[in-house]
C-alpha cells in the first residue's frame, strides 16, 4: 500500500543525510511504527509520504501511485495525518474542525454533519462537543478529535506522529486501547512515529527501527524483533526486559496448556490420589467435558469413596485465552497453587503453568 | 479663559460637519493603509527578506514630522485630499504591516502544519486558518492607527480638508479658548469611541477567545 523505493533526503545545511537510501513497504491495513532515536529521520521519512517534505531522490508510492503524480494538496486529502501538537485550528469548533477535509472535498452540509457525529461516536466523545472550542477540551478528548478529524474523508492511508506522546501516561493508554480497536475495525494502512519502543510493540504489525541518519537496522514483527534482533544497536534499542516485552505480545493462545490435575466427579479418590501425586500437588479440580466446577484441598477426601458430592472452591486465578502472557505471568506467580486455570468465554481450556511460559519466551 | 457657553450652543451644525469631515478621513486613510499593508505583508511572509528594508522603510515615513511630510506633497498635489491621505496612510503603514506580521507569524506552527498535511491550499490556509487567528493582533494595531490617525487629521485642516482641526486652528488665531478646546475635545471623543467600538468588533470577530476566558 505504502512503498518507499531509495529514499533519501539531504539537507543543504546538514553534512549527513537525514535519511538514507530507505527502502519500505507496508502492506494494506497494517501498522507499521517508524521508531529510533532523536535524529533517526523517522519524523521526516513521515513527512516525505505526504509531501510536506519532499525527498532528495528515491521514490514514493501510495496505492501504487507514484505521489508526485498528483499535487500536494489533492494527495494530502487522501491521506489522514495527526501529530503530536495535534494542530486543532482554535477558532473553529469540534465539528468544524472534524469536518476540514470532507470540506475542501466539497461534500454538501448534510453529508458532512452525518459524517461528524459517526465520528465523535467512533471516538467516544459526547456529541455536545460539536459546538465546543477546542480551548474547552482536555489534552485527550482533543487528540481523539485530531483522530477523528484525520479520520473524517476515510482516508486508506493514515500517517500519525507521536499522536499520544504529549498525554499523561493513562490518557496515553487509553488512547492507545481506542486506536488499536478502531483498527480493529477500520483496517487502515497507517504509518505511526514513536520514539518509545514499549508503545511501537504495543501498537505495531511491522517495527522499522531506524539509526541515525535514516538507516533501517531492522524491519520486522514486534514478536521477532524481540526474538531475534538484528544487531547490537537494535539490541540496545530494544533494552532490557526483552523477555518481558514479548510475553506482552504473546496470547495464552499461543501456548499449549496442559490438562492438569482434573477429574470428572465419578472418579475414584484412588484415581484422585494418584493424579495430585503425579502433578506433585495438595488438591484435585473437578469437571470434564469443557467444564471446571472448581477444586478440594486433598484432606477433603478422607473417608469418601468418589468425587462427587463435595463441596468445591472456586478458582481464584483464572485467565481468558486472549490475555497476554504478561497478565498469565503475574495471575500464576501470585497465585497459592502456581498455577491458573485458563478459560474460553465458559469453556475450561487446561492449566497454564510458570514452565509453560518460560518455554514461551525462549521459543 | 472662561468657556462661552451661547458659541457651543450655536455651534452644533458646524460640530456635526467637522465630525463627517474627521471621520471620513480617517476611515480612508486607514481602509487604504490597511490594503497597502496588508499587500506589503504578503510580500514580507511570502518572502522573508523583504521584511527588514519593508519596516526600515515605513518605519522612516513614521519618524518624519506630519507638518512636514503634509508641507512636501503640496507642490505635486495642491492643498487636496489626496495630499492629505498621502500622509496620512503613511503612518498607518509600519503599525499595520508589523501587526498582520506579527499576528500571522503567531499562528502556532502545529496548527499551520496541520492545516498543509490535511491538503488545504495555501489560499485556505491565509483566509482560513492564519488571518483569522490572527485577527486579534491584527485588529490591535488598527486600533492603534485609527488613534494616531484621528490626532493626525487635527493637522489636515491646515491644507484646507476640515475636520476638528478647523477649530483648533480658528481658535489660535482669534485666541478664542471655547473652539480650541472644543476642537480638541471632540477629537479625544472620537478616538475614544472608534477605539471603543473597534475592541467590540474584536470581541464579535473572536467568539473563541471569549469562550476560553469563561473556562
Amino acid at each position: 500500500m505504502i512503498r518507499l523505493v531509495g529514499v533519501s533526503k539531504v539537507y543543504a545545511s546538514g553534512d549527513r543525510p537525514a535519511v538514507d537510501g530507505l527502502s519500505l513497504d507496508v502492506a494494506e491495513g497494517d501498522i507499521a511504527v517508524l521508531v529510533g532515536p532523536s535524529g533517526c529521520g523517522k519524523t521526516t521519512t513521515l513527512k516525505m509520504i505526504n509531501r510536506l517534505i519532499e525527498p532528495s531522490s528515491g521514490t514514493i508510492e501510495v496505492a501504487g501511485r507514484d505521489i508526485t503524480s498528483m499535487s500536494p494538496s489533492q494527495l494530502r486529502r487522501s491521506i489522514g495525518y495527526v501529530i503530536q501538537q495535534i494542530g486543532l485550528f482554535p477558532h473553529r469548533t469540534i465539528a468544524e474542525n472534524i469536518a476540514t477535509v470532507p470540506r475542501l472535498l466539497g461534500w454538501n452540509a448534510g453529508r458532512i454533519s452525518r459524517r461528524v457525529d459517526e465520528l465523535l461516536e467512533m471516538v467516544d466523545l459526547d456529541l455536545a462537543m460539536r459546538t465546543r472550542y477546542p480551548a474547552e477540551l482536555s489534552g485527550g478528548q482533543r487528540q481523539r478529535v485530531g483522530v477523528a478529524r484525520a479520520l473524517a474523508a476515510d482516508p486508506q492511508v493514515m500517517l500519525m506522529d507521536e499522536p499520544f506522546g504529549a498525554v499523561d501516561p493513562i490518557a496515553r493508554g487509553r488512547l492507545q486501547d481506542l486506536f488499536l480497536e478502531l483498527q480493529q475495525r477500520l483496517r487502515k494502512t497507517i504509518v505511526f512515529v514513536t520514539h518509545d519502543i514499549a508503545e511501537a510493540i504495543r501498537l505495531g504489525d511491522r517495527i522499522a527501527i531506524l539509526n541515525v541518519g535514516g538507516i533501517l537496522e531492522q524491519y520486522d514483527t514486534p514478536a521477532d524483533t524481540l526474538r531475534q534482533p538484528a544487531n547490537d544497536f537494535v539490541v540496545d534499542f530494544l533494552g532490557s526486559e526483552r523477555g518481558l516485552k514479548r510475553l506482552s505480545l504473546l496470547v495464552i493462545g499461543t501456548v499449549p496448556l496442559e490438562h492438569g490435575p482434573v477429574l470428572a466427579e465419578t472418579a475414584t479418590v484412588d484415581e484422585a490420589r494418584r493424579v495430585m501425586a503425579d502433578h506433585g500437588v495438595d488438591w484435585i479440580g473437578v469437571g470434564g467435558d469443557g467444564r471446571l466446577d472448581g477444586w478440594v484441598p486433598a484432606a477433603d477426601l478422607d473417608g469418601r469413596h468418589d468425587l462427587s458430592g463435595l463441596s468445591l472452591r472456586r478458582f481464584q486465578s483464572w485467565l481468558t485465552v486472549d490475555a497476554s502472557l504478561i497478565d498469565a505471568l503475574d495471575v500464576v506467580v501470585t497465585s497459592r497453587t502456581s498455577v491458573a486455570a485458563v478459560f474460553d468465554g465458559d469453556r475450561y481450556l487446561g492449566m497454564l503453568t510458570a514452565e509453560a511460559i518460560a518455554r514461551a519466551i525462549v521459543q | 479663559m472662561n468657556i462661552d457657553w451661547e458659541w457651543i450652543g450655536t455651534h452644533f451644525d458646524d460640530m456635526w460637519t467637522a465630525t463627517a469631515e474627521h471621520l471620513a478621513l480617517t476611515v480612508l486613510a486607514v481602509g487604504v493603509g490597511l490594503v497597502v499593508a496588508m499587500a506589503l505583508s504578503l510580500v514580507a511572509l511570502r518572502w522573508r527578506p523583504a521584511y527588514a528594508p519593508i519596516t526600515w522603510f515605513t518605519g522612516i515615513l513614521y519618524t518624519i514630522p506630519s507638518l512636514a511630510l503634509f508641507t512636501f506633497f503640496i507642490p505635486f498635489f495642491g492643498l487636496s485630499l489626496i495630499t492629505a491621505e498621502i500622509a496620512l496612510v503613511s503612518y498607518t503603514l509600519l503599525i499595520l504591516i508589523r501587526n498582520i506580521v506579527a499576528g500571522i507569524e503567531g499562528v502556532p506552527d502545529a496548527v499551520v502544519e496541520s492545516a498543509r498535511g490535511m491538503g488545504m491550499t495555501e489560499r485556505n490556509l491565509f483566509l482560513g486558518v492564519q488571518l483569522p487567528l490572527a485577527l486579534p493582533v491584527i485588529i490591535a494595531g488598527i486600533r492603534i492607527a485609527t488613534v494616531s490617525t484621528i490626532g493626525l487629521v487635527t493637522v489636515t485642516a491646515l491644507i484646507g480638508q476640515g475636520g476638528y482641526g478647523v477649530f483648533i486652528l480658528r481658535g489660535i488665531r482669534r485666541q478664542f479658548f471655547t473652539e480650541t478646546l472644543t476642537g480638541t475635545l471632540l477629537s479625544v471623543a472620537l478616538a475614544v469611541v472608534a477605539d471603543l467600538l473597534l475592541v467590540a468588533a474584536e470581541r464579535r470577530a473572536t467568539p473563541w477567545a471569549r469562550r476560553r476566558e469563561a473556562v
